[in-house]
């Protein structure tokens, strides 16, 4: 094709000022504001409980004590990023396991991928924190400038003493709640009541207060400021939901064939109309301003809230309740012949939902199982190249290995390092009286050791022999070994 | 794209004028934000080179009138450093050599000082991992010509060996017996008692007379039963260790020409720490006595 510029649309800001025909394209749209209207019903009340729980369990865990010994954190809950330790209840997770960490990754994406396959975006509308603390930002809103109505005569209205004393009074509890927030996060990192104690009295690392004004910043900004544009604009995983749905998700829709034609009745109404009377309760309480009657669309966070509006409509006017409600793509047909759609489990239980399903519980499997088998001593084991053997003078060859061991134990530890009785090498500590040295509690030491072969035996005779290290803890009685290799002076 | 093309009037925008294979360059004007970055950036640079060095001269460059230096920079964390560390300095300055292994803190912080030491002025000979090379001794093995315990290292890197700067180095020498001291045939003999001495294949007769040759001549210093003598610096000639090398014609060239491996005197170029540093890091390789 030949390519030539002159029939290429014109570029951003080419227009001349006299081109009256075509106006540049804007890249910025000024945000609609959105005021949700309050609304009752079951997934509400279910919603404001899950926001008191998830809220509850991210304030409170880091105050949950769990005793673990003289020598370490007893927090239940902590990141120790100082000393490279995660702490969670029983488990303690060391930086060289951190393959934990990696499949409970793996097991929240099949995880969401299970959940979005079957009740479609249900992260975004019920448990992900953009939606519980925009919830959170929206309810203290509705108790200082009232509801919907109100809300938009106040937005509406001039920059008067009145606006100004609500909106200072809304942004500074805006502020309270951001700060309690990052205030929280910070618990995660250090022990909760001293760091508490240090950060009222001035004390605490200025990470600490840097990390809850970011916290505090973000969590106003997102909350309470940017709110749906965060879903719309900001998050990936709208726009990869769509590969994870198929007909037979659950997600919340609009019974067209019930609805439609939609219109408020009136007295002379000559043609049937519609269950819907275009009341536009689903609207006003949707917190990222859509219209869920023009079906499932990009900024939907399926939070419920349109089917508590409308079934309060419904029973107001004597029909019956799901006129909006969770749907199944694949039932409408159905539907629109009077059957009544299926049953939940058997939109939920599909090939695809069980393949997700296995495929979770096998990762969980295996990490508890790793989590089980996994030893409380451990050792690495590094030969030293330079060079790869001595020779002493009466002639025996020497191998030397930084080993470094770890004590996970809360107490100090005495570690008995051995070569396997059949190898014919004898073992040495630098440093060491005895083929034992003292790990301190919850700690890594290097410890060199020496390996000798007798003269003309063997392993000094030949290029590599393998052979296996055992360290074995005096008290615990546990026992764990690593190979290695001697190198000997080859013939 | 499902959107037709705009079509655009010829006259909106100007081209540059070159047409390649009949396609044109809009010659639109740069956007303004990136104007004034432009500019912003060459106010920022002129900026720059009076405030820090920049202008080459013929002697260096116009120093900045913030008097900054990349080696000035150096310098101020050298000694920022060195403050850091004066106060555990002073304490192995002044250490008993023997107590040093007691102290975890002051263990620690010798052995990594020393190694850098080490990799600084001692790996040229003796290797980076101090495993020594031909006529440069092995310092991870048991074997030492001038001692092994900490004390023997310390005067050996103080003072050196063969060292005619400093008049308390250690100080032996080895005649070279191919200069009228013996003739061929017993050189060969007392060769062959050498290696008959450490365990390896020797010509018997030849060993028999060399007994002989070795009692008259190497006694002195390497001591009846050839095990040397650590006061001469003299080679233990029955263990399995060699400077030079122990098969039969390197024990010749050594008997022949003999030896003469030097090593210079740090004491005048490391502090007091350094050389007890650089002793702990020596002792503990494995060998240390």
């Amino acid at each position: 094709m030949a390519c030539n510029t002159a029939v290429l649309p014109a570029r951003i800001g080419a227009n001349s000022v006299n081109n009256t025909e075509e106006k540049a394209p804007q890249l910025y749209a000024a945000r609609e504001p959105i005021f949700p209207r309050d609304v009752k019903g079951k997934f509400r009340t279910f919603k404001w409980a899950l926001l008191i729980v998830s809220l509850g369990i991210y304030y409170l865990s880091p105050w949950i004590r769990w005793d673990r010994g003289p020598n370490l954190p007893d927090q239940a809950i902590l990141i120790d990023l100082a000393g490279r330790r995660f702490y969670f209840f029983m488990i303690e997770i060391w930086p060289h396991e951190f393959y934990f960490i990696a499949g409970l990754l793996i097991m929240a994406g099949l995880g969401l991928f299970l959940f979005t396959s079957a009740l479609g975006r249900v992260w975004c509308g019920y448990t992900c924190p953009q939606t519980i603390w925009t919830d959170l930002f929206i309810l203290t809103e509705r108790w200082i400038e009232g509801d919907r109505n109100a809300r938009v005569r106040l937005w509406k209205s001039k920059w008067d003493l009145k606006k100004w004393r609500l909106r200072l009074f809304k942004w500074f509890v805006w502020l309270l709640i951001g700060v309690g927030t990052g205030g929280a996060w910070v618990f995660y990192f250090a022990d909760a009541p001293t760091l508490a104690v240090d950060l009222v009295t001035l004390n605490a690392p200025a990470v600490a207060y840097i990390t809850i004004a970011v916290a505090t910043v973000t969590t106003v900004l997102f909350g309470g400021f940017a709110r749906e544009q965060i879903c719309i604009y900001m998050c990936p995983w709208p726009r990869i939901q769509a590969a994870m749905m198929d007909e037979e998700t659950l997600t919340v829709g609009y019974r067209e064939w019930r609805g439609e034609p939609r219109g408020k009745p009136r007295k002379n109404d000559t043609e049937e109309k519609g269950d819907c009377i275009d009341c536009m309760a689903c609207v006003n309480v949707c917190p990222t301003g859509i219209d869920i009657r023009e079906g499932q669309q990009l900024e939907c966070i399926t939070c419920a809230l349109c089917i508590d509006a409308c079934d309060e409509i419904m029973e107001r006017i004597g029909k019956p309740r799901g006129l909006i409600d969770y749907l199944a793509l694949s039932d409408e047909p159905a539907e629109r012949e009077g059957v009544p759609p299926r049953a939940i489990w058997q939109h939920a239980l599909r090939p695809r939902t069980i393949m997700y399903t296995v495929l979770w519980a096998v990762v969980g499997l295996g990490l508890v199982v790793a989590l089980f088998i996994r030893p409380d001593i451990d050792m690495t084991v590094s030969p030293i190249r330079n060079p790869t053997f001595v020779t002493l003078s009466d002639g025996t060859i020497r191998n030397t290995y930084d080993v470094r061991l770890r004590n996970k134990h809360g107490d100090d530890r005495a570690f008995d390092i051995s070569v396997g009785a059949d190898s014919g090498l004898t073992l040495l500590l630098e440093g060491q009286e005895v083929n034992s040295v003292v790990v301190p509690a919850n700690e890594t030491l290097l410890q060199r050791v020496y390996v000798t072969a007798p003269k003309g035996s063997a392993p000094a005779t030949s290029d590599r022999t393998e052979f296996r290290l055992w360290v074995e803890d005096e008290i615990g009685d546990e026992r764990v070994n690593t190979d290695t290799v001697f190198n000997g002076r080859e013939k | 794209m499902s959107k037709k093309p705009t079509e655009v009037k010829d006259d909106e925008v100007e081209t540059t004028g070159h047409v390649w294979d009949g396609i044109e360059e809009y010659n639109n004007p740069l956007p303004r934000w990136w104007l004034w970055t432009l500019y912003a950036t060459i106010i920022w640079a002129i900026g720059y080179t009076i405030a820090y060095p920049a202008w080459p001269m013929i002697n260096g460059a116009t120093p900045g009138v913030l008097g900054w230096s990349s080696r000035g920079d150096v310098a101020a964390e050298i000694v920022a450093v060195d403050e850091a560390n004066a106060e555990i300095e002073s304490r192995l300055a002044a250490a008993d050599l023997t107590a040093i292994s007691d102290d975890t803190e002051l263990n620690t912080y010798a052995i990594n000082a020393g190694a850098a030491i080490f990799q600084t002025w001692c790996a040229q000979c003796h290797g980076s991992g101090a495993a020594g090379a031909k006529g440069y001794p092995n310092l991870l093995d048991d074997d030492w010509l001038w001692g092994g315990d900490i004390q023997s290292i310390h005067y050996t890197i103080s003072h050196g060996v063969r060292n005619e700067d400093d008049e308390d180095a250690r100080f032996s020498e080895m005649p070279a017996f191919g200069d009228d001291f013996l003739e061929p045939e017993q050189i060969d003999q007392v060769v062959h008692y050498v290696l008959k001495l450490s365990g390896q294949e020797s010509d018997a007769v030849k060993a028999g007379a060399g007994a002989e040759v070795f009692a008259e001549n190497c006694i002195s210093c390497h001591a009846e039963d050839g095990k040397g003598d650590r006061d001469q610096g003299a080679p233990n000639l029955t263990d399995a260790i060699w400077l030079y090398g122990g098969d039969e014609e390197t024990i010749r060239e050594t008997v022949t020409l003999a030896r003469y491996g030097v090593m210079p005197e740090w004491a005048t170029r490391l502090s007091e720490s350094d050389i007890n540093a650089v002793a702990t890091y020596i002792h503990q390789l494995g060998g240390g006595e």
